[in-house]
């Protein structure tokens, strides 16, 4: 296992390969608590942990799992280390995961979680496994935080709960209700898709593979 | 009598005030995915009326007589996602012997389901607002037929904008169903207020 490797696998997870602005992922639980900066770095810091140890677990069971079922036992694993979270998000920060609500344990269903336990982790090694599930859960939490700190920033005049903007700031409401969120994101896929793509149109299809595969487990 | 009305008010928030796509951004995928084409949204709506009505309905069951009882509250992720699992492979078994008609309309789209976010959302959302078994069957029921309109109407505005609208390069594709997706949601915002759910 050399290092080349690593390096690849984390530059495709957070740029070129991006979950959310390049597959369009697993943005159904996370999304929705964009709204508030603080809940949604608590939200992606479980999401990371859920990613890699899972990407690790399924790694290292991949030669025990049968074919048949092992969409099954993928969801089982994921679904153990949720609970994990859920418990611990409950006994150290109760208010926050009283906020979260269902969503914590909407990680379970979350496409880029299975995507990558079927796409990558069933087809290499443990270490590097546990690379790639950690990567690709920072590529996705780093779009949700600047999603979610201008939505904050818009909404509320605030980040962190704390004021920022003037008294001056006239609060764009709708940024913390549903629409904003839509809006938001796809602003976000406009800039970049529109400024930092344009080569890889010319390239045609020279890095359809990954995406692939991801796509023929994550379609949640 | 009153339980009654309570579990309608809930049925039609379900579909208007609180649309579980719309408002809580459960089922973005396949509602990315699927929307492109009319027919094949209003297969994978229907699909989805059916399961989340049946696995709220059973969900309910397993989680008052099973869980709570048995105090093993935590295990909820575990056993609804099995119950999900299992349910949507029944249904694809039974639907496959029975007809071929049926089978051919929403067989495919069974086991896209299954991972699907709204189904386990709706079930979820039921268990932490304390429904009783009846507004928790019409809140899958709203949930459910919620989703599909809004996957069908999307489907509908695609199938217009593919004929005659010029879409800027980096908003192709997932970009402008998001912006529709927002819209749709500033509309169906106009229904708040006629009933709220808590």
């Amino acid at each position: 296992m050399n290092s080349y490797k690593f390096r690849q696998v984390l530059k495709e997870n957070i740029g070129i390969n991006n979950p959310v602005f390049v597959q369009i992922l697993g943005i159904c639980s996370t999304l929705a608590v964009t709204n508030v900066l603080r809940n949604t770095v608590v939200m992606c810091a479980g999401l990371v942990f859920v990613t890699g140890l899972s990407n690790l677990t399924v790694s290292a069971l991949r030669k025990y799992i049968p074919g048949r079922v092992r969409m099954m036992v993928e969801t089982l694993i994921i679904a153990s280390y949720v609970i994990i979270v859920d418990v611990v998000l409950k006994a150290y920060i109760p208010d926050i995961s009283r906020q979260l609500g269902p969503y914590v344990g909407l990680i379970i269903t979350n496409c880029i979680i299975m995507g990558r336990a079927e796409a990558f982790a069933l087809s290499n090694p443990p270490a590097l496994s546990l690379v790639d599930g950690l990567t690709s859960g920072l590529g996705y939490s780093y779009v949700l935080l600047i999603i979610a700190f201008l939505r904050e920033l818009l909404g509320t005049g605030s980040i962190w709960g704390v004021r920022v903007l003037g008294e001056w700031w006239i609060n764009w409401n709708i940024m913390i209700m549903a629409p904003g969120a839509f809006f938001m994101l796809a602003l976000f896929i406009w800039v970049v898709k529109g400024n930092f793509m344009k080569e890889k149109k010319a390239q045609g299809s020279a890095s359809t593979p990954a995406p692939q595969a991801a796509s023929t487990g994550g379609k949640s | 009598m009153t339980e009654g009305l309570f579990a309608f008010g809930v049925f039609f928030a379900a579909i208007f005030t609180n649309n579980i796509l719309l408002t809580n951004y459960l089922g973005m995928c396949s509602f990315l995915a699927v929307s492109r084409e009319l027919k094949t949204s209003v297969g994978l709506g229907m699909a989805v009326i059916f399961v989340m009505t049946c696995t709220s309905a059973i969900n309910w069951l397993i989680y008052y007589y099973v869980l709570v009882r048995f105090d093993i509250v935590y295990l909820r992720y575990i056993a609804f996602i099995i119950v999900i699992a299992a349910f949507v492979q029944l249904v694809e078994l039974v639907i496959e012997r029975v007809s071929d008609v049926l089978y051919a309309a929403l067989g495919i789209f069974l086991p896209l389901i299954t991972v699907n976010c709204a189904i386990l959302g709706a079930v979820l959302f039921m268990v932490i607002r304390e429904y009783t078994f009846l507004s928790g069957l019409a809140y899958g029921a709203g949930s459910g037929i919620g989703w599909a309109l809004a996957i069908i109407a999307m489907a509908g505005i695609r199938t217009k904008l593919n004929i005659r609208s010029k879409v800027p390069f980096g908003l192709t594709g997932a970009g402008i169903t998001l912006i529709i997706a927002g819209i749709m949601a500033l509309a169906f915002m106009g229904f708040a207020g006629m009933i709220t759910i808590t």
